[in-house]
């Protein structure tokens, strides 16, 4: 029992890095925008929501002043969702405004994110002494604080009951799963969303309808990747407690938010539970454990799914399932 | 504000590279009438129509919307005028509801309560008296539940001006009637409307005026009341002579190609063809009628091992003693069994041809195979594609020049020169003249009727029926996907040949 | 009654050039696309190092061809990534979005490094027919998976390639620990340390790892041969067509999904045999940073070179000069390396926006 707690638990906390990734990506897809570049965006929002609040804090050791963790969480969260956002405008300016195609110049923004935020990261890392030597204390106690204590909900002795499995996370996670719903209700039942949806269905409807394409494609497509963003703050804060590691772990997930994307057949609240369902295919090894050459083999198990899924929705071609119509394909009024 | 001109447009000209459009076009829609726009394929109705719709925007001059000079730089900026076009191809969004698609990008106050909309969706379809469905999604409809979405959709924006690019094209009689009924409604709650159609007996019918385009040009516009179908062809085409199409007698003429009660389903389940049986002689050409969408398509598609059929005969006849089923083959068995058949696809550069090939590449979609072991033989399609060059005088740099940038008529010069270069014994063509200027459209009856002299079996699918009349000898008339009559097209009559392709055995279905 | 008083023309107007673009202008403007983004380069090193921008170039050149070594280090690894780019261009001059040149790559080195464990005692030109053979067929099998869906069910190949990758990087991960050379080490090290079996010979002298005479030659074949592959063969001119409009393909009587699952298959084969380079050819280990990116890397080279093999050579060379380099001034700087992935990104960022105005030309209102 306590196994299987433990096991859920870190499939939350896993589940919730690619949940914050692929709902933005799902704003974007849904606008048309296949941005393959949402590892490099993460990587971006991680790289900037550790920075910002290290510096802060170096400033207020300096001050000799306590940094506030309010404080921390704000410049935290500001610096993520802008850094990631800036990554997504270089893509929209380039895929909308240029029309560079969108694999290509997602792919682009990968290898730039990547290369950003491990350059950082690194001199980073040099400049606090060495890896691991990067703290942002203050910022990470913030980010990691449960959000309730564990006596009011009646947990058991050792803290391992289903208070534990449901509101032992820092408050991001319960932010995760306010964003799933959201944007579910932001897509399904406002106007705004319909359009959106439109734009990425058939831009040359939704001009005639006098919807103003390239603006809806830019928001989603920044606003997507500053969520994105928060996926790679996630990760730093609250997955590799507030340091650096030049070890590409992000690009591997920044993937797997892609993969879930597809899993959740772009829909945000699929993408709630697929988040978490890939966290347990991710740590299913511990439970039942597997160990050594296996586990490798177990990590298979999210893209071989989501690879069955796609083959299933392909096969099945029910419109409602499938990929938005116009998705990866540039739009230009002129050539209707 | 009591202006009678719902629209003005003044001296309107629309370039695309160098081909002009629309030239100096001057042309008025009053309140409260419906106004025939009337043309040939080509005269430039669409574009026109289209810079209402902000879809193009005017290289030169002035639209007035109520009297006031606007600026339609984008469809909302259409709507916002009060404007609103139902394009030929309908923009409707698949995965969404009809009431969904209805107020897509609208901005009302508000959340997207469905059940108000769906309401508002019924108040406006009992109005006009619409059939609709509000929570139907798109790709569950016809294609005529299709275009009444896009109707309600501009009412529902409050257009007070409407734009229709031949709505009849795709409608069953009955439909087209049900559509008129519902416009003369509209016209009686005081909208403009602008219908864009090459059909004489509907403009007759159903306008208050007729405004005629010919090559980009305004030439002018009567009431229609004193509008008869031969002073609009006049206008139309701009004589009041025949087309003067040579037409040798057939010679020697025997069986090629035997249809028999072919049967074609599309992927949706309806019938596209139904029970079809003709024969088509070598020496002589046989036209297929029909208005668009009658099976036209899949009948070409289908002899040419391109599109399914579900029961039926298609036998190719080389010579007295011989036949060929060709149904179940694909392009490549059809061609490796021997069968002479070149076929002139309706969708020029999306099938016949690679746009972004030169004339010389292009040449080889037929003969690419015909390399030594696994590698290309350049020099006959060049050799080729340089004959074509020369003896259709086709427009082009080089032969190396993407096809794609040429214009319509070099376009199909250069494919129906290659079809015919194979040297079939049959050989069909769909809408070969479409878009192409006179110059060029008499050249392709030459050809075709150089080819018939030859002893090909040559078959037209057109859609001008003076043309048909004059260039053929026998005319296969379909409706919905049947054969609606097999006509002498000597002897026939255009009423004859249209009643036909409206008015399917009406007498039998009766029955 | 505010928008019937716009009279005014947009401000730019954007329209597709109908009548093309000369090739000499349009590698003209991508050129300055190129000379932008090393000035902007240089204002990003010179913001980060605060040195002279030239200086910073310099020792980039040093590093990539500062000594005979590392010239052939660099003309190795830009012989791989280009073995890459090549595999690629086939599958994308059929409008294939093959992103599963990773995955590709991987399963080819996976069964190089195989045979080089499990047969050292093999004949040395067994063992390399062997290998060569083993890996073409891996990436082809690999490559093909996706091709066969795309055919039968139209399964979107951009997806389906990507996760193809991870599923290989995970089987990486697994066969380096079913290698590894002390347990829990999860590292392979290198194969054959003593007796190099397997290893690809030097060209010039005995040995092994002096010149990589071989690599350039049997890429620079490759490349000749997929160049003229697509443009003087029957199955080149399918691909062409197929990726130009299956409509047509069908009708000029191609086998569209045969061709689709052909080229796949030929496609994953050449980035197989590109895995047999990097892991006989080049590092003689095995590890999921073998292909390292490369494979997206070459789907931008790719691209940019518009199926060209021999463009796609100068990307390449420009590439991994930019990485190198890079890794040079890392260390006389005491940076770190991945400020060449910064640089890649913003010349790839230029490069590709300069296709804008190769395709279209921009009209400013008042101007004819």
């Amino acid at each position: 029992m306590t196994q299987l707690l433990t096991l859920l638990h870190s499939s939350i906390v896993f589940g919730t890095v690619i949940m914050f990734g692929a709902l933005g990506e799902i704003i974007s897809e849904k606008a048309g925008n296949l941005n393959l570049g949402v590892p490099g965006i993460m990587y971006l929002g991680a790289i900037a929501g550790l920075c910002g609040p290290y510096f802060y804090e170096l400033s207020c050791a300096e001050a000799g002043t306590t940094p506030s963790g309010a404080v921390c969480i704000l410049i935290s969260i500001v610096c993520a969702f802008a850094a990631s956002a800036l990554g997504g405008l270089i893509y929209s300016f380039l895929t909308i405004t240029l029309r560079t195609n969108q694999n290509v110049t997602g792919l682009t923004l990968t290898i730039f994110g990547g290369g950003v935020a491990n350059f950082f990261g690194g001199s980073l890392n040099v400049f606090a002494g060495g890896v691991g030597q990067v703290k942002a204390t203050a910022t990470t106690a913030a980010f990691t604080k449960y959000s309730f204590t564990l006596s009011a909900l009646g947990a058991n002795a050792d803290g391992k009951g289903i208070g534990y499995l449901l509101f032992q996370h820092g408050f991001l996670t319960y932010v995760a799963v306010i964003f799933a719903v959201l944007i579910h209700l932001f897509l399904m039942k406002t106007r705004t969303g319909l359009n959106l949806r439109a734009v990425g269905e058939n831009p040359g409807t939704a001009d005639a309808a006098g919807i103003n394409v390239a603006r809806y494609k830019y928001l989603a497509t920044c606003i997507g990747a500053g969520i994105s963003g928060l996926g790679g703050l996630y990760y730093t804060m609250n997955y590799i407690g507030g340091t650096w590691a030049n070890d590409g772990t992000i690009e591997a997930l920044g993937w797997l938010a892609v993969a879930l994307v597809i899993f959740a057949t772009w829909r945000s609240l699929n993408a709630l539970w697929g988040a978490y369902v890939f966290g347990i295919f991710y740590w299913m090894y511990q439970y039942i454990g597997v160990s050594g050459r296996a586990i490798e083999l177990f990590k298979m198990l999210p893209y071989l799914v989501t690879l069955a899924l796609l083959i299933t929705v392909s096969m099945r071609r029910r419109k409602e399932d499938q990929p938005p119509a116009h998705l990866g394909l540039p739009y230009f009024r002129e050539e209707r | 504000m009591d202006n009678v001109n719902a629209i003005e447009m003044r001296n309107i000209t629309k370039r695309f590279g160098n081909v002009v459009a629309n030239n100096g076009i001057n042309m008025v829609l009053r309140k409260g009438e419906i106004l025939s726009l009337l043309g040939e394929n080509g005269s430039g109705k669409t574009t026109l129509m289209n810079m209402l719709a902000g879809i193009y925007y005017p290289d030169d001059g002035q639209i007035y919307v109520d009297g006031n000079p606007v600026s339609i730089r984008s469809p909302k900026d259409s709507f916002l005028n009060g404007i609103g076009m139902i394009h030929q191809h309908y923009k409707l969004v698949d995965v969404f509801t009809a009431a969904e698609n209805i107020v897509l990008g609208l901005e009302e106050e508000g959340k997207l309560d469905r059940k108000v909309i769906a309401e508002k969706v019924r108040e406006i379809a009992e109005r006009y008296g619409f059939d609709i469905d509000p929570n139907q999604k798109v790709y569950d409809m016809s294609v005529s539940q299709k275009q009444t979405v896009e109707i309600v959709k501009v009412l529902y924006r409050g257009a007070n001006i409407l734009i229709l690019d031949e709505p009849t094209a795709v409608l069953t009689p009955q439909e087209t009637d049900k559509l008129f009924a519902v416009m003369r409604n509209m016209r009686a709650d005081g909208k403009a409307l602008i219908i864009i159609t090459h059909k004489l007996h509907e403009v007759l019918s159903v306008s208050d005026r007729v405004a005629v385009l010919r090559k980009g040009e305004y030439i002018g516009d009567v009431p229609t009341a004193e509008a008869t179908q031969q002073s609009l062809t006049d206008m139309m085409v701009g004589r009041a002579t025949t087309l003067n199409i040579n037409r040798p007698d057939p010679v020697n003429p025997h069986p090629v190609l035997e249809i028999k009660n072919l049967t074609c389903v599309d992927k949706d389940g309806v019938k596209r063809l139904d029970d079809v049986t003709f024969t088509a002689m070598g020496g002589e050409v046989l036209g297929i009628a029909g208005v668009a969408g009658s099976g036209q398509r899949e009948l070409l598609e289908t002899i040419a091992g391109l599109y399914p059929a579900v029961s039926g005969e298609v036998l190719y006849r080389p010579d007295e003693s011989t036949s060929i089923s060709l149904l179940g083959m694909d392009p490549l068995e059809i061609r490796k069994n021997g069968v002479a058949m070149s076929f002139v696809p309706e969708d020029r550069l999306g099938m016949g041809l690679v746009g972004s090939f030169g004339m010389s590449a292009n040449m080889m979609l037929r003969s690419w195979r015909k390399g030594f072991g696994p590698f290309l033989n350049h020099k006959d399609p060049n050799e080729l594609a340089k004959s074509i060059w020369e003896n259709l005088e086709v427009v082009t740099p080089s032969i190396n020049y993407p096809v794609r940038r040429l214009s319509g008529g070099n376009v199909q010069k250069v494919l129906v020169g290659r079809e015919i270069a194979a040297k079939p014994k049959l050989l069909m063509t769909a809408y070969a003249v479409r878009g192409l200027d006179i110059n060029t459209s008499y050249t392709i009856y030459n050809l075709l009727t150089d080819q018939k002299l030859k002893g090909v079996a040559v078959v037209y699918v057109g859609e001008d029926l003076d043309v048909l009349l004059e260039l053929c000898d026998r005319i296969v008339v379909l409706c919905g996907g049947q054969v609606s009559g097999v006509v002498d097209a000597r002897t026939t009559t255009r009423e004859e040949v249209g009643l036909l392709m409206t008015q399917f055995r009406k007498e039998e279905a009766a029955v | 009654m505010s928008t019937l008083e716009r009279k005014k023309d947009p401000f730019i107007r954007i329209s597709k050039r109908s009548e093309g673009m000369s090739a000499g202008k349009a590698w003209g403007i991508r050129v300055i696309g190129l000379i932008l983004a090393l000035i902007v380069s240089a204002i990003v090193i010179f913001v980060i190092v605060r040195m002279n921008p030239m200086d910073v170039y310099a020792s980039m050149w040093k590093g990539a061809f500062g000594t005979t070594k590392r010239s052939w280090i660099t003309v190795r690894d830009t012989m791989t990534l280009l073995c890459i780019a090549c595999a690629l261009a086939p599958a994308f001059a059929m409008r294939f979005w093959n992103i599963g040149a990773e995955g590709q790559v991987l399963v080819g080195g996976i069964v190089t490094a195989a045979c080089m464990i499990y047969f050292p005692e093999m004949p040395t030109a067994l063992l390399f027919l062997v290998m060569i053979v083993s890996s073409l067929a891996a990436g082809a099998i690999w490559g093909l998976i996706p091709g066969f869906f795309k055919a039968k069910w139209g399964t979107n190949e951009t997806l389906f390639t990507l996760m193809m990758n991870y599923i290989a990087i995970q089987l990486t991960a697994f066969f380096v620990s079913l290698w590894e050379n002390r347990p829990n080490s999860r590292k392979v090290g290198i194969i054959n340390q003593n007796s190099k079996e397997g290893w690809l010979p030097n060209m010039f002298s005995e040995g092994y790892n002096n010149d990589f005479g071989w690599n350039v030659l049997i890429v620079l074949v490759i490349a000749t041969v997929v160049f003229f592959y697509l443009r003087e063969t029957k199955q080149g001119y399918e691909i062409s067509v197929v990726g130009d409009s299956e409509n047509t393909a069908r009708y000029a009587g191609i086998r569209v999904s045969r061709v689709y699952v052909r080229t796949m298959a030929i496609s994953g084969a050449i980035c197989g045999f590109a895995g047999f380079l990097a892991v006989s050819g080049s590092s003689h280990t095995i590890s999921t940073s073998t292909s390292g990116g490369q494979g997206f890397t070459a789907i931008i080279i790719a691209w940019l070179s518009r199926m060209n093999t021999y463009i796609m050579l100068v990307f390449t060379l420009l590439i991994v000069f930019l990485d190198k380099g890079a890794t040079q001034i890392a260390s006389e700087f005491n940076l770190n390396e991945y400020c060449s992935e910064i640089i890649t990104g913003i010349i790839l960022f230029f490069v590709l926006g300069a296709e804008f105005f190769v395709d279209y030309r921009v009209k400013f209102r008042g101007s004819k």
